[in-house]
């Protein structure tokens, strides 16, 4: 269906992205594509609908054939009804303002009839479960809604081919189980073939028939999932578990790993678990809320919300898409005005504070961190946060080599990796000194490689400076399991749980990591715990 | 095609088809701007408000109509105290009070500052007030029966892909003051206070560099869905479609401008107007005959989308024939009570109709 003959591309700007790639993709297959971030992944996908070279420039050499036809000789528009194509961000690639209309809309301009279109509106709707936001205004989607939407667009033609650039990266878990369901329903029931890029390989791997693994140099490898998985450096838990107890063959799914793990589990019994989970206030609290409240026109964002964090601890808040979890770390930097309630950073009320003071109190890494990101070179970026906050020169610069070591000075922050962007804007935020550190989904377009530096950083942060505290914002259980203490549930603005990691994650079907699903009922969360305990007995 | 199984059919809750509410608005907007009248004018504002508060849709425009009165009284406001301030004199005797006057120089004599202010003088000008606030009122009442964005879409193939600009350009604008909102916050993450000219600038050009990543991502991703595919097209063919389309709506403006106005014009405006009808509909149907495009379930034009679309005409209508008539624009030296003409009131009340012809808006879920 896909067919890759000796394709090489460079870009314009004379980066060799892809060398030599042979790949041959059979029809009805879900083909994963992984890899670390700037290894080509979207630079693979988009060749397949021909935005690459057509709409990026560049020199692609070889050939691209998808259903037979050649990329060089169709543009995207002329391939629209072999292939969909759904971008990273979906809500960039919106034309209409209405669910029904923005199905449609492709459909239109290949000239179907009516009645065909109308069908197909209808039946896309009931595949995807949009049914019931049909005639709802594009904006007042939540995210998955939304990432499902942009699958159903791209798929109401019709299209052979299928292909979607992290269509989960930005989902809480439930709304990637509903798109992904979504995916495997049509691939076993109308044969699409898709081809999907992610990060999170724990979420899809086990509905992949093939894996595609771009391992940095341009070169591409393809195989079976367990055993193209068992020696790459990028895995999910459930893999790396196996790879720790020797499971062959490699399981994929935590079906398939809780039946292999019987002897683990036994072998695991009674043995002790290092963890450092926190109950509360084992410091000086550093930050407080008492019944705050938050709300935006007339929704409320955060009802009657009491929340605490003291030095040592790094807490996660977990909940699904605008259950309040940005507001609540908005808050505590002064960013949105309560309505009610107290709250206090340090010794602050950060809404009442200047913003240069609060800054010293507690820093706030945002969602897209090159927000914090203005200067045209690393260089100038760092001098800037010194500048700021009238502290020595070279203390932000010497951070960021602290966190991530060799960034060249003249880089301009664009051309970062998604990992070094992240340490350059923590640089900036600590450069004030803040005991308290917010990160807002800190992990969306992570790598696993990315994720393990980062992980280590934060517990760094605070075993060293035991004055510290962190806060996370995130849908990624696995960075949970891995490095929070204490794990603060909300759910409409409300606190629902709030308690150690492993009570709180442990039993629960949405948030419990691939190691507490495979060694159930004996509470371990991760794959380090694990070894650490198998090791300590042998 | 499909027929209308019953009468009763059409009257079934639906989205009445937008260019019915924006005619229906146009045309009493049209009646509006013939009069001074403040009894007419009122009894005007009265219909398009009814109209809005039984039929409006509960989508997020709906509002449309409260913000467009705000507008119209800031309007009239102005209009009251700029007459009151620098307002030529009107000549009337009822001085109400009077403020400091400023000497002008001699060049500038023509205008005035200060001075006594009349009765007469302020009522001038909050007719006049009135009279553009209404308009504006009819505008309000246009957005909010029917989204904008729907109307484009109805528009005719060959206007189609300025449809989709205008429509993509819409959902953008609100996106950059998301931006904005959200880059002004980073910069306080940082320490920074953002005011002033430089902080503008330094809000702007992220903006302005997140907008055009996006617009070039949006591109891809209209290039990837088919967007302006199927170009069998010949280039001539199309392009001759678009210059006699372009060129005929050009002189339907032009046309009605003349014809609006009330002035000499009359003679020309209607030609203007025929021509311009004519060369658009032949660009329509040239246009038309070359594009593969299909539509999705484009809005039905029913007998209901007559009734309302006329009433508004007949508003128009029955307003511009008794546009010399006595009481259609006041004096105010000497001041008159203001006496109301039959024809332009039963035009008025004709507008009404939309609020029972008109079936109820569906409920969105």
């Amino acid at each position: 269906m896909i067919d890759f003959a000796d394709v090489s591309f460079r870009y314009p700007t004379g980066r060799l992205v892809l060398r030599e790639v042979m790949l041959r993709i059979p029809e009805g297959e879900l083909c994963l594509v992984v890899g670390e971030t700037g290894s080509g992944k979207s630079t693979l996908l988009r060749a397949v609908n021909g935005l690459v070279p057509h709409f990026t420039g560049g020199t692609l050499a070889g050939r691209v054939l998808v259903a037979g036809r050649d990329t060089r000789l169709h543009p995207p528009r002329d391939l629209a009804d072999v292939v969909g194509f759904v971008g990273q961000d979906p809500q960039a690639g919106f034309v209409a303002d209405v669910v029904e209309d923005e199905l449609a809309f492709g459909m239109e301009w290949l000239g179907l009839p009516p009645d065909v279109m109308r069908r197909r509106v209808e039946e896309t709707l009931d595949l995807l479960g949009l049914a019931d936001v049909r005639a709802r205004a594009m904006s007042t989607l939540s995210g998955g809604q939304q990432q499902r939407v942009a699958i159903g667009a791209a798929l109401v033609a019709h299209p052979q081919v299928l292909v979607l650039d992290e269509p989960t990266s930005a989902l809480d878990p439930q709304a990637a189980e509903d798109v992904l369901a979504a995916l495997h329903r049509l691939v076993h029931d109308l044969g699409t073939t898709v081809l999907l890029a992610e990060h999170r390989l724990e979420r899809v791997v086990q509905y992949a028939d093939r894996v595609v693994y771009l391992p940095g140099d341009g070169h591409v490898l393809d195989g079976p999932p367990a055993q193209l998985l068992a020696t790459s450096p990028i895995a999910p838990p459930v893999i790396e578990l196996g790879r720790l107890a020797g499971w062959s063959p490699l399981p994929l799914s935590v079906r398939d790993a809780r039946r292999a793990a019987n002897g683990l589990r036994q072998k695991l019994a009674g043995r002790v678990r290092r963890r450092t989970d926190t109950r509360s206030r084992h410091g000086d609290v550093l930050a407080r809320t008492a019944k705050l409240s938050v709300r935006y026109g007339g929704t409320v964002a955060l009802r009657r919300l009491d929340f605490h964090v003291a030095a040592g601890e790094i807490v996660a808040v977990m909940g699904r898409n605008g259950a309040g979890k940005s507001t609540l770390l908005a808050a505590l930097v002064g960013l949105v005005e309560p309505v009610g309630g107290t709250i206090r950073t340090g010794q602050l009320d950060p809404f009442r504070t200047d913003a240069s003071t609060v800054i010293k109190a507690a820093g706030l890494v945002p969602q897209q961190p090159e927000d914090l990101l203005y200067a045209d070179t690393v260089a100038d970026e760092c001098a800037a946060a010194d500048a700021d906050t009238a502290g020595s020169p070279g203390r932000c610069r010497a951070l960021l080599d602290r966190l991530a070591p060799g960034i060249a000075d003249d880089v301009h922050p664009r051309d970062l990796s998604e990992g070094q962007r992240l340490c350059l804007a923590l640089a900036v935020v600590l450069t004030a000194g803040p005991p308290l550190l917010l990160l807002d989904e800190p992990t969306r377009g992570l790598d696993y490689a990315a994720k393990r530096r980062l992980t280590g950083l934060l517990r760094g942060l605070v075993a060293t400076e035991t004055a510290r505290a962190v806060v996370l914002a995130t849908h990624d259980v696995e960075l949970v399991a891995e490095l929070a203490s204490r794990v603060v549930v909300l759910a409409d603005g409300e606190v629902v749980a709030d308690g150690p990691t492993t009570e709180a994650v442990a039993g629960s079907p949405v948030f419990a990591p691939q190691v507490a699903k495979v060694l159930a009922p004996q509470q371990w969360l991760t794959v380090t715990e694990v070894a650490e305990a198998l090791g300590a007995a042998s | 095609m499909l027929c209308v199984p019953s009468w009763r059919a059409a009257w079934l809750p639906r989205q009445l088809h937008a260019g019915a509410w924006w005619l229906w608005a146009l045309g009493v907007g049209a009646a509006a701007s013939r009069t001074t009248n403040p009894v007419l004018l009122g009894l005007l504002l009265g219909v398009a408000a009814y109209v809005v508060s039984v039929r409006r849709s509960s989508a997020p425009w709906g509002g449309a109509f409260n913000a467009f009165l705000r507008l119209a009284l800031v309007v009239i406001t102005i209009r009251v105290v700029f007459q009151a301030i620098f307002g030529a004199h009107v000549g009337g005797s009822t001085v109400l009070f009077r403020l400091p006057a400023v000497q002008l120089p001699e060049w500038a004599a023509s205008l005035k500052l200060g001075g006594p202010i009349t009765l007469e003088a302020v009522l001038l000008a909050f007719y006049d007030g009135l009279r553009l606030a209404v308009i504006l009122c009819c505008l309000g009442a246009a957005n909010a029966l029917a989204d904008a964005r729907r109307l484009l879409r109805s528009v005719p193939g060959a206007l189609y892909e300025i449809g989709v600009a205008l429509v993509v350009a819409m959902t953008f604008a609100p996106r950059l003051a998301e931006d904005g909102a959200r880059i002004r916050r980073a910069h306080r993450l940082r320490g920074r206070g953002v005011r002033g000219i430089r902080g503008l600038g330094q809000v702007a050009m992220p903006v302005l560099e997140g907008s055009l990543e996006r617009a070039l991502e949006l591109a891809a991703a209209m290039d990837s869905r088919g967007f302006a595919r199927a170009a069998t097209v010949p280039d001539p063919h199309r392009r001759a479609a678009s210059v006699l389309v372009v060129g005929g709506l050009l002189g339907v403006c032009v046309g009605l401008y003349g014809l609006l106005d009330g002035g000499g014009l009359s003679a020309a405006g209607s030609a203007l107007v025929g021509c311009g009808v004519g060369l658009a509909a032949g660009g329509f149907v040239l246009a038309g005959r070359s594009s593969t495009r299909t539509r999705y379930r484009p809005d039905p034009w029913g007998f209901p989308e007559w009734v309302v679309a006329g009433s508004g005409g007949v508003a128009a209508t029955t307003f511009a024939l008794a546009a010399g008539q006595q009481g259609m624009n006041l004096l105010v030296v000497p001041l008159v009570l203001p006496a109301v003409p039959l024809l332009p009131l039963a035009g008025a009340l004709v507008a009404l109709l939309p609020a029972w012809v008109a079936p109820q808006p569906a409920e969105a879920s």
